[in-house]
C-alpha cells in the first residue's frame, strides 16, 4: 500500500520540557492507525503537530511525500480533522456550517456534496436546524460530515466517541469504518476506549511520556505482551516501562 | 496568491451568523444611531444656543462619523476573529487549507461590509436630523475613509496578535486598544490644542492627519494633500508593523503550543 504519511524523529519541547521524543512512524493509504496512551502521553500534541497547529522542535513530517512546513495548505486540502473537543458555530444551521467549510476547503459543487454527507450521516432532517439544537451525538456526526466535506485522503480523529452514549458511539464507529472501507481512507484515531481501538485499528501506537512504547497490529501486540486484549497490553507495557 | 473561494468561506461564516442573530444586527446599528442622536443634538445646542459656534455641527458630526469608521473597522476584524474562539471553532478554521493572509482578507471584507452599514445609517440620520451630509465633502472623503479603514485593520491585526500570544484574556483589547488613539487622533479638536510634548505623538498617528484633513476641507474647501500623504505613509508603516506583529505572535503560538489552548 502507498505511503501517505511519514513521521521521522519528531521531537517537541515546550520551554525545555520534552513532550514528544523521537517519534517515527508511517501511515499507508487505507490504513486505520490508533494512537493510545495515558493522559499526558503526547497524543494530542502529536495530532496538533500533524495538523500544523504546533511546530515541531526537530524532525520531519511528510504527507504524500511533501514536507508539512513548506506545503502546509496544499497538504491540509487533502486532510481533514474532527474532534469531540472542537465545535462548530452554534448559530449557523447544519447546512450552513457545511457550506462554509466547503468554501474553506475549496470544494467544487458543495451543496450536492453536503447533501450526500447529511444523508449518509443521518442528519438530513436536521439540515435547516441551528447547530445549537443538535444532541452531542448529532453534533459529532456533523463534525464528521465537516471532516468529510473535502473527500479527504487522510482523516485525523481526536477522541470522536468521547462523551457519547454506547449506542451512539457504536453508530459513529460503524459510520467511520464503513466510510473508510468505501473510500480507502487513511485514518489516525486517538481514543481512551481500548476496546474500540482493538475493534477498529489495523495498527496501534502506544505512547508513554512522549515516546513510542509499542507499535503494531493489536493481535501482534497481544502476542508480544502475552495479553488477551489491548487493555492488558496497555497495562503490561506501561508496567514494563515503569520498571525499566 | 490568495484564493477568493477560501476568503468567501470566512465571509460567509460571518454573514450566516449575522443573518440569524438579531442581537448582533442590533449592535451593528444601535451604537452608531445612539451616538449620532446624542452628540448630534448636543452640537446643535452648542451651535445654535449660547455658544453660537459656527460650523460646529459639520466639524463634530463629520468627526463622529469618521471616528465610527475607524472604531468599527478594527472592531469588526477583532470581533470576527473572537467569534471563532467563542464558538470553539478556531481550530477547525486553522486546520483548513486557508493561509493566514486569506483569513485576514476575509476579516477585512467583513469589516468593509459592517463599516459600510454603519456609515450608511449614520450619514442618513445626520442628513435627516441635522441637515448635515458628509458626502458633500466629495471625492476627498474617499482617501480619508480608506486611511481610517487601514488604521482600523492594523489595530485589529495587533489585537489578534495579542490574543494568539495571551489567549482569550486579551480579548478586552478588541474594545480598548482603539481608545489609546482617541485623544491622539484629535478627533473632535485640532492638534494645536494638544500640549507641546504630545503633538509629535499625535502627528505620528495616521488618524490625526485624517481629522485635520477633514477640518481643512470643511473650513477652507481645499484638498488636504499634505495630511493625506502623511496619513497614507504612516498607514503603510502601521499595517506593516501590525501584520508583522500578528505573524510573529502566530508563529510563537504555534511554537509554544498555545493555539489549541485559546478559548479554554
Amino acid at each position: 500500500m502507498e505511503e501517505v504519511l511519514r513521521v521521522r524523529d519528531l521531537v517537541k519541547e515546550f520551554e525545555g520540557k520534552r513532550v514528544l521524543s523521537g517519534i517515527s512512524f508511517i501511515l499507508r493509504r487505507g490504513e486505520f492507525l490508533g494512537i493510545i496512551g495515558p493522559n499526558g502521553a503526547g497524543k494530542t500534541t502529536l495530532l496538533n503537530c500533524l495538523l500544523g497547529l504546533v511546530t515541531p522542535s526537530q524532525g520531519e513530517i511528510r504527507f504524500f511525500g511533501l514536507d508539512l512546513t513548506t506545503h502546509r495548505t496544499e497538504i491540509l486540502a487533502r486532510l481533514n480533522f474532527a474532534s469531540n473537543y472542537v465545535g462548530l458555530p452554534l448559530s449557523l444551521t447544519v447546512m450552513e456550517n457545511l457550506l462554509v467549510y466547503g468554501l474553506l476547503y475549496g470544494v467544487r459543487n458543495i451543496k450536492p456534496r453536503a447533501e450526500r454527507l447529511l444523508r449518509l450521516l443521518g442528519l438530513w432532517e436536521m439540515r435547516q436546524e441551528k447547530t445549537r439544537h443538535l444532541s452531542s451525538g448529532q453534533m459529532m456526526r456533523l463534525c464528521l460530515a465537516k471532516a468529510l466535506i473535502n473527500d479527504p485522503e487522510i482523516l485525523l480523529l481526536d477522541e470522536p466517541t468521547a462523551g457519547l452514549d454506547p449506542e451512539m458511539a457504536e453508530r459513529v464507529r460503524r459510520l467511520i469504518k464503513e466510510y473508510q472501507k468505501e473510500r480507502g481512507l487513511a485514518i489516525i484515531f486517538t481514543s481512551h476506549n481500548l476496546y474500540e481501538m482493538e475493534d477498529l485499528s489495523d495498527r496501534v501506537i502506544l505512547l508513554h511520556e512522549g515516546r513510542i512504547l509499542a507499535e503494531g497490529p493489536p493481535e501482534v501486540l497481544c502476542r508480544r505482551f502475552g495479553a488477551e486484549d489491548l487493555e492488558e497490553v496497555f497495562f503490561r507495557a506501561l508496567a514494563e516501562a515503569e520498571d525499566a | 496568491m490568495p484564493r477568493p473561494r477560501r476568503i468567501l468561506g470566512v465571509v460567509a461564516r460571518q454573514m450566516f451568523l449575522y443573518r440569524r442573530s438579531v442581537s448582533r444586527l442590533l449592535d451593528l446599528f444601535y451604537w452608531p444611531t445612539m451616538d449620532l442622536l446624542l452628540w448630534g443634538f448636543l452640537t446643535l445646542y452648542l451651535e445654535r444656543g449660547a455658544l453660537h459656534l459656527p460650523r460646529f455641527v459639520s466639524f463634530f458630526l463629520g468627526a463622529l462619523i469618521l471616528w465610527h469608521i475607524l472604531y468599527r473597522s478594527q472592531l469588526a476584524v477583532s470581533v470576527s476573529f473572537l467569534e471563532d474562539i467563542w464558538s470553539r471553532n478556531l481550530l477547525n478554521v486553522l486546520v483548513a487549507p486557508i493561509t493566514l493572509t486569506e483569513y485576514l482578507l476575509g476579516l477585512v471584507v467583513i469589516s468593509l461590509i459592517k463599516v459600510g452599514l454603519a456609515f450608511g445609517i449614520m450619514t442618513t440620520l445626520s442628513v435627516l436630523f441635522y441637515g448635515f451630509n458628509l458626502l458633500k465633502l466629495g471625492a476627498v472623503l474617499f482617501p480619508l475613509v480608506v486611511n481610517l479603514l487601514a488604521l482600523g485593520w492594523a489595530i485589529g491585526f495587533v489585537t489578534i496578535g495579542f490574543i494568539f500570544r495571551f489567549g482569550q484574556e486579551a480579548e478586552i483589547l478588541a474594545w480598548a486598544l482603539i481608545f489609546v488613539f482617541l485623544p491622539l487622533s484629535a478627533v473632535f479638536y485640532p492638534v494645536e490644542v494638544l500640549p507641546a510634548w504630545l503633538k509629535p505623538f499625535s502627528l505620528l498617528t495616521p488618524s490625526a492627519h485624517v481629522f485635520e484633513g477633514m477640518r481643512e476641507v470643511i473650513t477652507r474647501g481645499t484638498l488636504p494633500w499634505k495630511h493625506l500623504l502623511f496619513a497614507g505613509l504612516l498607514n503603510l508603516v502601521y499595517l506593516g508593523l501590525g501584520l508583522t506583529f500578528l505573524k510573529r505572535q502566530y508563529q510563537y503560538a504555534r511554537r509554544m503550543g498555545l493555539i489549541p489552548k485559546i478559548g479554554e
